[in-house]
């Protein structure tokens, strides 16, 4: 048929390829990365107002490591289990993006 | 004497209000390249048609020096009309009167004209056109939207209601078009968001433009809260009218009949598609050949392109068609396929309109994005949708109807009352190769040669299950017809079903997976 002008390309589903037009959407996905656990990033966009901890501090799980501001909420981001500041990525009044690497902790 | 003196005075106030925001705003909202909200109503509706309410209505605020302000109409236009002699409730918000701001009398007006179209069971249109809530009225605003929302859902599957955005439509006021049937936009006019750029630029130092954040084809593309995508507002009035003309005034009655016309599509229907179910081609042009006058009508062309859905005319009565895409991603059902699919059978089945579901799907998108996105619970609600459905339900597997896929597109264990298969059909748990694989998996790994085992199974499993016989045997297809007989088969498929009653337990209402 009209393949020839169309720009098929190869889509795997399951054991087979088929030849098909992709979408827009489909293009712009974003591949998946496996979740770094020692790596602390922003879970909603906001902004720095206050680091509580500093580099090398050894914290216990539930310890506040920074106050981040967003939606006019202070929210508390504390440490998800017992360890110590490796890194800290962000400054006070630091304006940050949802995912945003904050601190690396170890 | 005195009489005419009043009846000239009338006419005097008639065309100062009528003016909405006087010739300045109106010159503006030309230059913006966008017709007013007087021209919008009578460019849709018959001629002569158009029947104004509440031209005098004037808005209510007294705070902020609001009181010394004249507010014609308070910003919107209601009334009734017709379109192709059909009768329709309509509202259009004047932008040239302070930016179409909602006050509370906008909204007492609006309120007011979705009362009518409830009562007297005709569809509703609304024109969106507003800088948002006039923040001068404070909570009586809110308040106002929030009486527009109610009301879009309680006459939600009574009457069609359908939403025109013509300008911007931003923060609270986007949700009453996002409550209704089908939303309509047209190209660098249209602007729908929750948050605006500057909230977006301000809170996150992100940089947007409004056409790239929520313009037309974002919402026609990317989003799918758009159905129809326009060129320009005369465009747009013309689908309008088309859409009219296939749907009912309200849940209790059907669409217009109307003559019965052959298609016209010449390419004989045997031809369109590839026996290599790898290879793939336009279902629409399977509709083509199938509908009366070969006019297919597509909702939502541009999103989620991998299944289509739309109306047409078999025998005259307006039919829902939902077919799979085999053009764009293979066919297979998505998170956003679903839920276009999921939302239109639940329309059909609201307004008495049989649906025909074409297959041909090598089933659900694999990947971690779409199992994060939930395809689980969005695939669920195509299932949902068809089991619930109460209208005439027809399916036509053309090639692939393979697991989860088969299931979910109306087959004969969803309730389907007629199940049609052509002999390219392949009606089977999974594609031959992934079958073949799993089945067969110690004798491929055992051969001496497993590649040639592989193949070997491969072909043995094709000419065992890849067909449609196996389902035929069991009664889950009725009948294995030829291509050409399919249009024949379909119009005595929707003569016979026209009595159908399937009742269902009463209840106040399901619980879908929203």
């Amino acid at each position: 048929m009209k393949n020839k002008k169309l720009n098929l390309v190869d889509f795997p589903i399951l054991s087979r390829k088929y030849k098909t037009l992709l979408t827009t959407k489909h293009h712009s996905r974003k591949p998946y990365v496996a979740p770094n656990l020692n790596e602390i990033k922003s879970y909603i966009p906001g902004t720095i107002i206050k680091m509580k901890a500093k580099v090398g501090a050894k914290l216990k799980e539930g310890d506040i490591i920074l106050i981040q501001e967003a939606m006019k909420m202070m929210n508390q981001i504390k440490m998800p289990f017992d360890g110590k500041i490796k890194e800290i990525l962000v400054s006070e009044g630091e304006r940050i993006l949802k995912g945003h690497l904050m601190v690396i902790i170890e | 004497m005195s009489l005419k003196k009043n009846i000239l005075d009338l006419r005097k106030r008639r065309e100062k209000v009528q003016l909405g925001g006087g010739e300045k705003a109106i010159e503006k909202q030309m230059a913006m390249g966008k017709m007013t909200a007087r021209s919008r109503i009578l460019a849709l509706l018959d001629d002569e048609s158009f029947t104004e309410y509440d031209l005098f209505v004037e808005h209510e605020a007294r705070d902020f020096g609001m009181d010394k302000k004249e507010l014609h109409g308070d910003g919107v236009i209601i009334g009734t009309g017709t379109i192709y002699g059909d009768p329709v409730c309509i509202f259009a918000q004047d932008f040239t009167v302070a930016g179409g701001s909602l006050g509370l009398m906008h909204a007492r007006k609006i309120t007011k004209i979705m009362d009518h179209a409830l009562k007297m069971r005709v569809p509703l249109i609304g024109i969106n056109d507003s800088g948002g809530a006039r923040i001068q009225e404070g909570v009586n605003s809110l308040a106002g939207y929030g009486e527009i929302f109610y009301r879009n859902t309680i006459a939600s599957g009574v009457i069609p209601q359908i939403s025109v955005i013509l300008g911007p439509c931003a923060g609270g006021a986007v949700y009453s078009p996002a409550l209704t049937d089908f939303v309509f936009v047209v190209d660098q006019i249209s602007k729908m968001f929750i948050t605006g750029p500057n909230v977006i630029k301000t809170v996150l130092g992100e940089e947007i433009s409004m056409e790239e954040l929520g313009g037309a084809r974002v919402h026609a593309e990317i989003t799918g809260n758009a159905h129809f995508f326009a060129e320009s507002e005369l465009e747009c009035f013309d689908q309008i009218k088309n859409l009219i003309s296939f749907i009912p005034w309200s849940n209790t009655k059907k669409a217009k009949v109307f003559p019965p016309r052959e298609p016209k599509f010449k390419k004989n229907i045997e031809d369109i598609i590839p026996s290599d179910p790898k290879q793939p081609y336009d279902v629409r042009d399977v509709v083509r050949a199938i509908v009366d006058d070969s006019n297919f009508f597509e909702i939502q062309e541009l999103f989620a392109p991998n299944i289509v859905i739309g109306f047409g005319r078999m025998n005259g009565q307006t039919i829902g068609f939902v077919a799979n895409q085999p053009l764009y991603l293979a066919g297979v059902l998505d998170c956003d396929s679903s839920d276009k699919a999921a939302r239109f059978i639940r329309y059909c089945d609201a307004f008495n309109i049989p649906i025909i579901t074409l297959e041909d799907m090598p089933g659900y998108l694999p990947g971690v994005d779409q199992e994060h996105a939930g395809v689980i619970r969005h695939g669920a609600k195509v299932l949902y949708a068809y089991s619930e459905a109460t209208v005439p339900k027809i399916t036509v597997i053309l090639r692939k109807a393979y697991g989860g896929g088969y299931i979910a597109m109306n087959s004969r264990h969803l309730g389907a009352d007629f199940m049609f298969a052509w002999p390219t059909a392949e009606i089977a748990v999974m594609g031959p190769e992934g079958a073949a694989n799993i089945i067969f998996k110690k004798e491929i790994e055992e051969a001496a040669d497993p590649d040639a085992m592989r193949a070997e199974k491969v072909k043995e499993y094709i000419e065992r299950f890849a067909n449609p016989y196996v389902a035929a045997a069991k009664g889950y297809v009725d009948s294995v017809i030829e291509p050409s007989e399919t249009r024949q088969m379909l119009l005595h498929a929707i003569e016979v079903s026209s009595n159908k009653i399937d009742a269902r337990p009463e209840k106040k209402h399901g619980i879908p997976p929203f």
